[in-house]
């Protein structure tokens, strides 16, 4: 059963079109990746699914009362507003402090409960922007390049966490990525998206269309080789070239 | 004197946490635009003769609604607003002086007039000043979202749109009330001192908001104290009185992080 879905969607600002013909679905426990260069509108479609802008042309199901859980590229909590991490993750709906501090364990950061969210470093607001999206209980998960200001052991646990949380749940997961490398190993779908869905389908389908090389690069071929054998090594280590 | 500490204390709790909003939000000059309008609401209101709560009620809230609705590409919002609320400030003052039949004490809805507030103006003032409360407590977990991140509070369906305009209607409110306490002039001051004299001990935003009420409380009845002592306009001594607490707290603050 499809959680969103997107007929025919077109978003333009002024006399720039930021994205066409835009036609997208996504099913409970499905994890799909949209990769793409910069300004190829992957934010604004992520921001049409959830609401948070009407596109120009065509429209967006969701499903009645979905519980979305969204992780924005950028968020930033002004100085002007007090705002400590356990208030913060108290907004998404959880009251329950023992639950939100064990989330909050769960992401990596268990001790940073009465910081305030202005003084956290880059890779533990994220942490806990995704505590507070996991918090909502969401029936899919909306993540625009969460691993932004990561580590790389950082990203490898972020990946996890969230390849435990789709079997545990079932929350379907859509995400924005430049972790080619994850992106083809975890993925069920992949979306190339320049202004228009260039190609899509399974990680090795994709990696082999030739629009997904023309944005990407034949190196890439390299993630494949990681997809196919990813029971012989740890990835977590390996550079993307 | 009590009907004053009990309408002074009536604003001060509600001016504080919808003050708290103004500043996170920026909306300083939001706050002035549609204060100044309540002098065009008030000269209305003499005109046609109604209730000057209900006037000033009535045009702040087209002031305030006209101004979120122009967001503006070739001016930024604060050019916008700041023609908006030294306008109808002009155009206020221009309206109040063709009342040649009435005599208007333009100075007490400027500056307010506390000690004339009668039994009935502190009926309405509790009556508004508690209106504005409830629909803050009412909304309030779903306006903190939408402060802290517009997307993120879409994400979770609240509607951005709404929770502004539920804003405008509690600050219309505070408006209507705060004009016969401090004056259209002193409005903004109640709203913005309190909330930023406390920010540093604020840990929470609910601790913002009940400390920011603390503040104006102590604040208005200090004011109306000191103003009775050393007779002085009392409006004006309230906002003289918060800008203290604002100095002292600021200073208490920076002493306890240099220690």
């Amino acid at each position: 059963m499809s959680l969103i879905s997107a007929e025919g969607i077109g978003v333009q600002y002024g006399a720039r079109r930021v994205l066409q013909h835009m036609n997208f679905s996504i099913d409970v426990g499905e994890v799909v990746t949209i990769v793409g260069p910069n300004g190829a509108g992957k934010s604004v479609f992520l921001r049409v699914l959830i609401g948070a802008e009407q596109p120009s042309e065509g429209r967006v199901n969701r499903t009645h009362g979905l519980a979305i859980g969204y992780v924005p590229q950028r968020l930033s909590i002004g100085q002007t507003m007090p705002m400590n991490v356990a208030r913060f993750l108290a907004l998404s709906g959880s009251q329950n402090a023992s639950q939100n501090q064990a989330m909050l364990a769960r992401v990596g950061i268990p001790d940073r409960a009465k910081e305030q969210m202005a003084s956290l470093s880059g890779g533990e607001f994220q942490r806990v922007l995704l505590a507070h999206a996991l918090l909502g209980e969401p029936q899919v998960l909306i993540l625009d390049e969460p691993t932004q200001g990561l580590d790389q052991p950082a990203v490898a646990a972020f990946y996890r966490l969230i390849e435990e949380v789709r079997d545990e749940r079932g929350c379907a997961i859509l995400m924005v990525s430049h972790d080619l490398n994850v992106v083809m190993r975890r993925s069920d779908r992949v979306i190339c998206l320049n202004g228009h869905i260039c190609c899509e389908g399974t990680p090795s389908d994709v990696s082999l269309a030739p629009e997904y090389q023309a944005l990407f690069g034949v190196d890439n071929e390299d993630a494949l080789a990681l997809y196919h054998h990813e029971h012989d090594h740890t990835h977590d280590t390996v550079a993307v070239p | 004197m009590v009907r004053a500490a009990l309408a002074g204390v009536g604003l001060a709790c509600v001016a504080g946490p919808l003050g708290c909003f103004v500043v996170w939000r920026r909306m300083a000059y939001f706050g002035d635009a549609t204060a100044h309008a309540a002098i065009l609401g008030v000269a209305l209101s003499l005109a046609f003769s109604v209730s000057i709560f209900l006037g000033v009620l009535v045009m702040a809230l087209v002031m305030a609604s006209a101004t979120s609705m122009l967001s503006g590409r070739l001016y930024a919002m604060d050019t916008l607003l700041g023609v908006a609320a030294h306008a109808a400030l002009a155009l206020g003052l221009v309206a109040v002086s063709f009342l040649s039949g009435v005599r208007v004490d333009l100075m007490a809805y400027l500056f307010g007039d506390i000690l004339a507030v009668g039994l009935g103006d502190l009926a309405m003032i509790w009556l508004g000043a508690t209106a504005a409360l409830i629909l803050l407590c009412w909304r309030w977990t779903s306006l903190l979202t939408v402060t802290l991140n517009a997307d993120l509070a879409a994400a979770r369906g609240i509607n951005a749109r709404w929770e502004q305009q539920v804003l405008i209607v509690a600050l219309a409110l505070v408006v209507a009330v705060a004009i016969k306490v401090v004056g259209a002039l002193l409005i903004t001051a109640m709203l913005i001192i309190p909330a930023a004299a406390v920010r540093p001990f604020a840990r929470t935003p609910e601790a913002m908001a009940v400390f920011a009420a603390g503040a104006g409380v102590f604040s208005a009845l200090a004011g109306l104290g000191v103003s009775f002592r050393l007779d002085t306009p009392t409006g004006p001594t309230m906002v003289a009185c918060a800008a203290v607490v604002f100095v002292v707290a600021n200073l208490a603050f920076m002493g306890r992080r240099g220690a």
